[in-house]
């Protein structure tokens, strides 16, 4: 499963992109658990937006393997 | 007007002289007058949009100019709204500019969006995007988006034709110890530049009709690798249905935490001896601070330093705490609290600006 990072969800992996074989999330509201369970920072995050394949997704969705995930923390600079 | 001022664009088929006169009737608001303020400004102004307004009550400083080319060192201390009228008028004195030298609040957004077209919100915090946005989603005007984040930004087009708005992909405002802000994160100075050129660009596309805006896609850039995505997302109705603005949109926190209005801030301030505690950078103190500083019992811990000099706080006295917005002041109660250092902590509501707003005021009657 490739995962996408955005703003401070960068920032808490260290890296823009997640390859992470072990995970084994079947929709995206056990994914955001995985990801908490590995960086517990992620607990702090309250809205999070998440795109399945570029398309907005909510917890629900069923995620596998193939699909390109994207973590977008909303971002307030200017 | 001369007519050879537009003919580079109104050569351009699909857009010819049609587009550019829908460009002239328009009136555009732009929320914020820094990062991203500035190219949307300039290019709307140079291209020939009809009326800007501008929503700005922050004074330029010199580290402004890395990114907010449109002011120079000669204007440091004076208005943003001001210097930016003036040089846009010099840019194009066909056009009318609106300046609003005011943070947009609960009190006036109504009011000032009400009397444009499309509103692009150039901001830099939370609580003026949910308030813009709302207030866009009551009046039903299309709201043009952009946000950063240090190498990266976001733009999308909210509200438009009945797409989808900035709830439908952040539906609640995060609580303020999760994102940090730009004062504290840091930005390198092009940024802004592209994403809000980006935003002028899909203002312009708004206004004139041609080609296709990103209402429902959230364009994500990251400009270190110079990748873009575009997430398609929908409308979610319920977040059509706001009929009135929220009484306040300043962050609420999991922890109860005593605040105090500016106003009555000053009051005790200036008769009580109090401690206060403002935790914004050096920089940002040396640019703007309260009055009477050195006879108080004032101390100067930015947020970042807190939890090791926290042992300079006199836990006795009541402790007032000082940021810009008022969004770290409560970070650095919270943050104490965490560590389990109790006192009498009371955030001043708005920070420094909500106090130069008062003290404005005062001057001016």
């Amino acid at each position: 499963m490739k995962i996408l990072l955005f703003g401070v969800a960068k920032d808490i992996v260290g890296n823009q992109v997640l390859e992470e074989p072990s995970f084994k999330a079947k929709n995206v509201a056990e994914l955001k658990q995985e990801l908490i369970t590995k960086y517990p920072e992620f607990a702090k995050l309250s809205s999070l937006a998440v795109a399945v394949d570029e398309k907005y997704a909510c917890d629900d969705r069923s995620i596998s393997a193939e699909n390109e995930i994207a973590i977008i923390p909303p971002v307030s600079g200017g | 007007m001369n007519p050879e001022r537009y003919t580079r664009q109104t050569r351009l088929q699909g857009f010819g002289e049609a587009g550019q006169q829908k460009l002239a009737d328009a009136k555009v608001l732009v929320i914020g007058a820094g990062g991203l303020g500035v190219p949307v400004l300039q290019y709307l102004s140079g291209m020939g949009v009809g009326t800007i307004g501008i929503v700005d009550n922050d004074v330029v400083d010199i580290s402004n100019l890395q990114r907010q080319i449109l002011y120079s060192e000669n204007d440091l201390g004076q208005s943003k709204v001001e210097i930016a009228k003036q040089k846009l008028t010099e840019l194009n004195s066909e056009i009318e500019i609106i300046t609003f030298p005011t943070f947009i609040s609960t009190e006036n957004a109504l009011e000032i969006i009400a009397n444009f077209d499309v509103i692009v919100d150039a901001s830099d915090n939370f609580p003026t995007r949910y308030l813009v946005n709302d207030t866009c989603v009551i009046l039903k005007k299309p709201l043009i988006y952009g946000a950063l984040h240090a190498f990266e930004g976001q733009v999308s087009v909210f509200n438009f034709k009945g797409g989808p708005t900035y709830r439908c992909l952040f539906p609640e405002m995060p609580n303020p110890e999760e994102i940090p802000d730009c004062n504290e994160n840091g930005v390198l100075g092009i940024i802004p530049g592209i994403i809000g050129s980006l935003q002028a660009l899909e203002a312009i596309k708004v206004i004139t009709g041609i080609g296709e805006t990103l209402s429902g896609k959230l364009l994500l850039l990251d400009g270190l690798n110079q990748s873009q995505q575009k997430i398609k997302f929908g409308l979610n109705p319920k977040n059509l249905e706001i009929k009135e603005l929220q009484k306040s949109y300043e962050f609420s926190c999991a922890t109860e935490v005593k605040s105090i209005e500016a106003e009555a801030f000053l009051k005790k301030w200036n008769s009580e001896n109090i401690q206060l505690v403002d935790v914004r950078n050096p920089e940002e103190v040396e640019r703007q601070n309260l009055p009477e500083i050195q006879r108080k019992d004032w101390k100067n811990i930015p947020l970042s330093e807190l939890q090791e000099k926290s042992s300079k706080i006199d836990l006795q006295k009541p402790t007032y705490f000082l940021c810009q917005s008022g969004m770290r002041s409560l970070k650095a109660i919270n943050l104490l609290e965490g560590l389990k250092i109790y006192g009498d902590f009371v955030d001043v509501k708005g920070g420094m600006n909500a106090i130069s707003e008062l003290t404005a005021t005062t001057k001016h009657s």
